[in-house]
């Protein structure tokens, strides 16, 4: 079945839509990140103009990630205070991503950044996620000693000022820290139309020294209000949100998500740890196979009015 | 197209027939030449795939027949890609106004043999004819080869059309041809021209449009989308709360 979609202008297969959204939003809620990594260039393969396609992504994980953290937060899983100051940072940065978006656009080279942007992000934070959870699965079979959390060691970090109490996660670290950690993921949130969980998540486990625990849920957390101001964001500079295309999305999305949910509790951390670089891997090689590898069509068009 | 669409067409088309042979025109115009489209107005609603649309007519006097199908103009960057430090990257552009967001041709024989090239020149029919005006960033950019690029890019996009698509006579007088539109036909308002040959001379014109717009709830939600679009930008926001509440909620007693 067909439906035209109003914003995107073309029509597309609404079962293959609604399954795409199911489909990534079982791993949004395995994995904790918001999916985009993988709608985004899905929905661009299928199509969907570019723009169209990140700006909707962002709406979409909205509504992912606000299903996401309910199971976290009756958990308790969520530091708010870590959340807030995260957030802070994350309006700033998706506001100025959205700017340089709009920027790049104009210059022809928007696809060229996205897929630069996640080639890099992906390959660095996929390959340094499987090495780490790989090394951890070793550990624990042969029951050694397990290392001690870096929480403890003392770096440069330590040093900065504006030091905030995290109680929830049990840290005393600078605020600036995960106000830069914020900032960097909201550029990334618009320029890729991700939520940013799979740069975000590594960044409070490795940077941060945050539990693994609330990391989930805290991401979730601060994702919901940074999408929500990129998809504001999109819709009054550039009309690209597409609300019928993030409605279906979101129906699979926020189903895919619960069964996710579930199925990711019952599985180690390291093991979904393991899984989700392999995916990240996988995704980064095959958009690095893209650039590389010469076009069957050299040339492009574009309406130049834009 | 529908079939009660179809059944008034060739309704119509049944009554062009009676109007062609009995009625004697005694018009000043030396070639009578009668057109008309099945659908004036080709509506995108939400289950809209694409469709087409029939085109007939009737001549007097026996000769040849061409349509062309032209889309609102605009402008058009053409990219090229280039090799750099490994990887293909969008370098050199040039940019072309008047170009058709749509284009499509029909005839019933070969254009090349019902009208010399000239003809087929002046009246800018036929794709290789269409003038796209360059206004290049780049003067030294060859332009043959980004205008081809242009076109076939257009061509698999499904809005140039490959090669004119088939007019078919009826009688010596009758003939009708389909015009497709795929699901991503531009809106905006097109102008059909049904040119009559005779002796490599055009004998006839008539011009008739044809609007391809938005009706029903994709039209209104573009329309707010662009009119209200901070308003918009909440409401997309809310409505995706909401979903993911209700699917936590619904989900929770499980």
């Amino acid at each position: 079945m067909q439906i035209y979609l109003p914003i995107a202008e073309i029509s597309v297969n609404i079962f293959l839509i609604l399954g795409l959204g199911g489909g990534v939003g079982f791993l949004s809620g395995l994995f904790g990140v918001g999916g985009g990594f993988l709608i985004t260039p899905l929905l661009i393969f299928y199509g969907i103009p570019p723009a169209v396609s990140v700006a909707t992504a962002a709406n979409q994980i909205v509504a992912s990630s606000v299903s996401g953290v309910f199971a976290h937060w009756r958990r308790g899983n969520v530091d708010i205070k870590m959340g807030l100051v995260l957030l802070a940072g994350g309006i700033v940065g998706s506001t100025v991503g959205v700017w340089v978006f709009a920027w790049l656009r104009s210059l022809g080279q928007i696809d060229l950044v996205i897929s630069l942007c996640y080639v890099i992000f992906l390959g660095i934070i996929g390959g340094m996620m499987l090495l780490e959870a790989t090394r951890a699965i070793f550990r624990t079979r042969r029951k050694g000693p397990i290392r001690r959390s870096k929480k403890h060691q003392h770096s440069f970090i330590h040093g900065l000022p504006f030091k905030m109490r995290f109680y929830r996660s049990g840290l005393y670290i600078s605020a600036l820290l995960p106000l830069a950690v914020g900032f960097f993921v909201g550029m990334l949130t618009a320029l890729m139309g991700v939520g940013g969980g799979f740069v975000m998540v590594p960044a409070m486990i490795y940077l941060l020294g945050m539990p693994t625990g609330v990391v989930i849920g805290t991401s979730l957390f601060q994702i919901i209000f940074v999408t929500a101001n990129v998809t504001f964001l999109q819709s009054v500079q550039t009309q690209t949100v597409d609300v019928a295309l993030a409605i279906l999305l979101l129906i699979g999305g926020v189903i895919g998500a619960q069964f996710g949910a579930q199925f990711g509790a019952r599985l180690k951390a390291e093991h979904l740890r393991a899984l989700l670089g392999l995916l990240v891997l996988s995704v980064c090689l095959k958009l690095l196979f893209d650039l590389v590898i010469e076009p069957d069509e050299l040339y492009s068009i574009m309406p130049g009015d834009l | 197209m529908s079939s009660p669409a179809r059944f008034i067409a060739s309704i119509c088309l049944s009554a062009f027939a009676i109007i062609a042979t009995s009625t004697p025109m005694k018009r000043a115009l030396a070639d009578p030449l009668v057109v008309d489209l099945s659908n004036h107005l080709v509506a995108i609603t939400t289950g809209f795939t694409g469709t087409d649309v029939l085109l007939f007519g009737a001549v007097q006097n026996e000769g040849d027949v061409i349509v062309t199908v032209r889309g609102p103009d605009q402008d058009m960057v053409v990219r090229r890609k280039e090799r750099k430090v490994g990887i293909w990257v969008n370098a050199e552009s040039a940019r072309y106004k008047n170009v058709p967001a749509y284009y499509a041709s029909a005839s019933n024989r070969p254009m090349d043999i019902i009208a010399p090239q000239n003809i087929l020149q002046d009246y800018r029919i036929g794709l290789d004819n269409q003038r796209f005006i360059a206004v290049s960033d780049n003067p030294d950019a060859d332009q043959k080869v980004y205008r081809d690029a242009l076109v076939r890019n257009m061509q698999n996009a499904g809005l140039f059309n490959q090669r004119p698509a088939k007019i078919s006579f009826l009688s010596n007088q009758l003939f009708r041809t389909d015009i497709h539109f795929p699901a991503n036909t531009p809106t905006g308002t097109y102008t059909i021209n049904v040119y009559l040959i005779r002796d490599g001379r055009i004998a006839s014109v008539k011009t008739t449009p044809l609007v391809v717009s938005k009706t029903g709830v994709s039209a209104e939600v573009y329309e707010f989308a662009h009119r209200y679009s901070a308003l918009y930008g909440i409401i997309a926001v809310i409505i995706a709360v909401i979903a993911g509440w209700i699917a936590s909620v619904a989900f929770r007693k499980r």
